[in-house]
């Protein structure tokens, strides 16, 4: 058992093919035989360039002309359109101008719970960084690295705290996003995996649970927000009934911070549950059952298999599925724009939308500077994410 | 009679939990059901009832009427069936080519070692910087990327070669999936710019070009973590006896993949097939997809929710079709019966 299970989780970065020659240089070609190396050498390049030129052909003129626009502004001369050249005041108006309450909220200065959380998060990742140092398995760059990421960390929980645990704080687009990224995906995740988990099982009708599941990831996400919009109205919307039985017939939830964004994360769910269902369960699918039934006839519980075989063999693949959720749902745009227009005020207003909203009255630079701002703090997301968590949980699986 | 709730086996769960996931399931498939249901009854009113208030069941709270189907279907007529087609076209083109060139690519990912120097990246980016030099001074955009490139070939085959510093396969793909990271509103000005240049612009090639693209690094994604978990005795036997790495792709890394092949496939199509923002900025009226006609149905008197419904109903039926034909591929069992082979 041990031997076929070490197998599935050989991690993916193994060098090299396995194939007749047992020599490899560092490049991982063969080298004792020519036609080894010709086929290995071939394929190397085949199976990877066709992506690595497609994307580099359709990405690499909009990330530099979206730079070029974020630094100008649109203006309108007689006779014609120009883009004026105005440095970086686009992004001096987001992050400390005019726009900054709009962008990164109101900032108050916390109270005492906001000053907990803060005092409590730096603290804990400064012991686990002292801990790291004292191990002394990490290099003095690795440990920079994560000194970094911490510092990164604190601004973020700063942020966070001074717009949502103040007395007068209000949060902006970027905490906005936020909620609606980590609200969403924690959802997301528990209901895919349980729903997966319940759909392997041998239960009646489970063919039509499976593709009934997939129904709100089909839908175009312009359309689901309709949709949500018409099931969220208290006076014409199925609800109605119940609304009106819970004596909340005049009540809007659309007036309410709280409620509204809370709604947004419902119709978020409802749209991307299938998404990471559908992953899980083609995961699911495909472990090893004999070693599952081995293990259970051999006596060990039901949350021992799933807790020594089938978890690690679905962490890979769930931290995927988190990965690429955090990357698209700080894209979010449609439901809070067709819900809400990013209202009550701003509450909802996401950073997607906010670019969105810029772009629609013309202010493209300002509207590329937002999305911007969103690549440097997805990248920073996604590389912690990736080199802290994904790293160390494929480790452990 | 026999329960359908029996096990089936010595390690089938007991009838109890079998009885308390299925009611699980059963909740998670009301909650899914329910606006489903709403939109198609909703295709079936008047403006008049959908104003009135919340009408439920079809000849018993209200006559339903094929009014909106009507009108979709015949009055806007080819309106909808253009949209109709290239929405077909497009979804299907581009997930076949992102599946194909994608599933290799990962492929590539998980059994090769690549290491592509970080001096090299960095001309790479210098080169592409001084590409625009020739454009700023007003030479045509081609010379400035021809120059760019030369640049970029003298220099590796040259200073390139020194570097010893590399990235690793891991740094290729999350390469790969960034540039899914900067939303659609930044990239499609740009976007527009380039296919205004290539004279493809409402042209369903534009889109599918474009969409391959952008969902090439969710194929590669999942694609890689399922080829990972493949078991590599398979592989390793098949190389021992002497076939190539194409034939061991062909005859046996795809056929054990197809669960996740079919996963990815579906992912992938409806992305394709739902994306807004780019098909709205990249095509006018040839080459319009159906989420456009959707949004459009919110005219100035207000959402068209008859009309809007309708659209969204036959928007899904190929989708949801689809997923029932290919939901058979999702099994367990290939997997063990090629280990036993």
């Amino acid at each position: 058992m041990a031997s076929r299970n070490s197998a599935i989780d050989e991690p993916p970065r193994e060098p090299g093919l396995p194939g007749p020659a047992p020599r490899r240089t560092a490049t991982g070609r063969a080298t004792d035989t020519l036609g080894a190396w010709r086929s290995d050498g071939a394929a190397r390049w085949l199976f990877i360039w066709p992506a690595v030129l497609l994307i580099l052909a359709l990405s690499l003129f909009p990330l530099v002309a979206s730079v070029a626009l974020s630094l100008s502004k649109l203006v309108f001369n007689p006779g014609s359109v120009d883009l004026d050249f105005i440095g970086f005041s686009n992004y001096q108006q987001l992050l400390f101008g005019l726009e900054r309450s709009h962008f990164l909220g109101v900032l108050k200065s916390p109270n005492p719970i906001g000053w907990a959380i803060l005092i409590g998060t730096i603290g804990l990742a400064a012991a686990s960084w002292i801990r790291t140092v004292r191990s002394g398995r990490v290099r003095p760059v690795g440990l920079a690295l994560r000194l970094a990421g911490i510092v990164v960390l604190g601004g973020f929980v700063w942020l966070l705290v001074q717009t949502l645990a103040s007395d007068g704080g209000r949060p902006g687009s970027v905490v906005v996003t936020l909620i609606f990224v980590f609200g969403g995906i924690a959802l997301q995740l528990t209901l895919g995996l349980g729903l997966a988990m319940l759909a392997v099982q041998q239960v009646p009708w489970r063919r039509f649970f499976r593709i009934l599941f997939l129904i709100p990831l089909t839908i175009t996400p312009v359309g689901v927000g309709y949709m949500f919009l018409m099931m969220t109205d208290t006076s014409k919307g199925p609800f109605e009934p119940l609304w009106v039985a819970l004596g909340l017939r005049n009540f809007t939830w659309v007036t309410d911070p709280w409620l509204a964004r809370l709604a947004v994360i419902i119709g978020d769910t409802w749209q991307w549950t299938p998404f990471v269902f559908i992953v899980l369960l083609a995961a699911l699918e495909s472990l090893d059952q004999e070693v599952r039934e081995a293990a259970l006839v051999d006596g060990a519980s039901r949350w021992q298999s799933f807790r020594h075989i089938t978890l690690p063999a679905l962490l890979p693949v769930t931290t995927t599925i988190v990965l690429i959720r955090i990357i698209e749902g700080f894209k979010i745009i449609d439901m809070p724009n067709i819900l809400l227009g990013g209202g009550p005020g701003t509450a909802t207003q996401s950073m997607t939308l906010q670019a969105y909203i810029d772009w629609n009255t013309l202010n493209l630079g300002r509207s590329a500077a937002v999305a911007y701002l969103l690549l440097i703090l997805v990248s920073i997301v996604a590389t912690v994410y990736v080199s802290f968590i994904r790293r160390r949980v494929t480790e452990l699986a | 009679m026999r329960s359908p709730f029996r096990r089936r086996s010595a390690t089938d769960l007991s009838p109890p939990a079998k009885l308390g996931a299925f009611v699980l399931l059963l909740a998670w498939a009301f909650i899914v059901l329910f606006p489903v249901y709403w939109l198609f009854v909703t295709s079936f009113k008047t403006p008049y009832e959908v104003d009135k208030g919340p009408f439920y069941i079809p000849f018993v709270d209200f006559q339903p009427t094929l009014d909106a189907w009507k009108y979709i279907l015949f009055d806007l007529g080819n309106d909808t069936i253009r949209p109709y087609i290239n929405t077909v076209i497009v979804g299907l083109s581009s997930s076949v080519i992102a599946l194909s060139v994608g599933s290799l690519a990962a492929y590539a990912l998980v059994r090769f070692t690549y290491r592509p120097r970080v001096g090299v990246v960095g001309l790479f980016i210098a080169s592409i910087a001084f590409a625009f030099v020739p454009t700023a001074i007003g030479a045509p955009p081609l010379l400035g990327f021809a120059s760019g490139i030369a640049i970029f070939a003298i220099l590796t085959q040259t200073i390139g070669r020194r570097f010893v510093r590399a990235f690793g396969n891991s740094d290729i793909a999350f390469w790969l999936i960034s540039q899914r990271i900067l939303p659609p509103i930044a990239v499609a000005v740009p976007l527009y710019v380039l296919f205004q240049q290539v004279h493809l612009l409402d042209n369903i090639a534009a889109l599918i070009v474009t969409y391959v693209a952008t969902n090439l690094p969710i194929v590669v994604w999942l694609m890689r973590d399922y080829f990972a978990s493949l078991p590599r005795e398979l592989e390793e036997s098949a190389a021992v006896d002497g076939a190539s790495v194409y034939r061991i792709v062909r005859s046996i890394v795809l056929p054990i993949s197809v669960p996740g092949l079919v996963a990815t496939f579906l992912i992938v199509l409806i992305f394709a097939w739902n994306e807004f923002l780019i098909a709205l900025v990249l095509t006018s009226a040839n080459a319009q997809t159906m989420p456009l006609q959707v949004a459009a149905q919110n005219a100035t008197r207000g959402p068209q929710w008859w009309a809007m419904s309708v659209l969204i109903i036959i928007m899904i039926t190929p989708v949801v079709a689809m997923a029932v034909a290919l939901e058979r591929f999702i099994t367990r069992g290939i997997l063990v019966g090629a280990l036993k082979g």
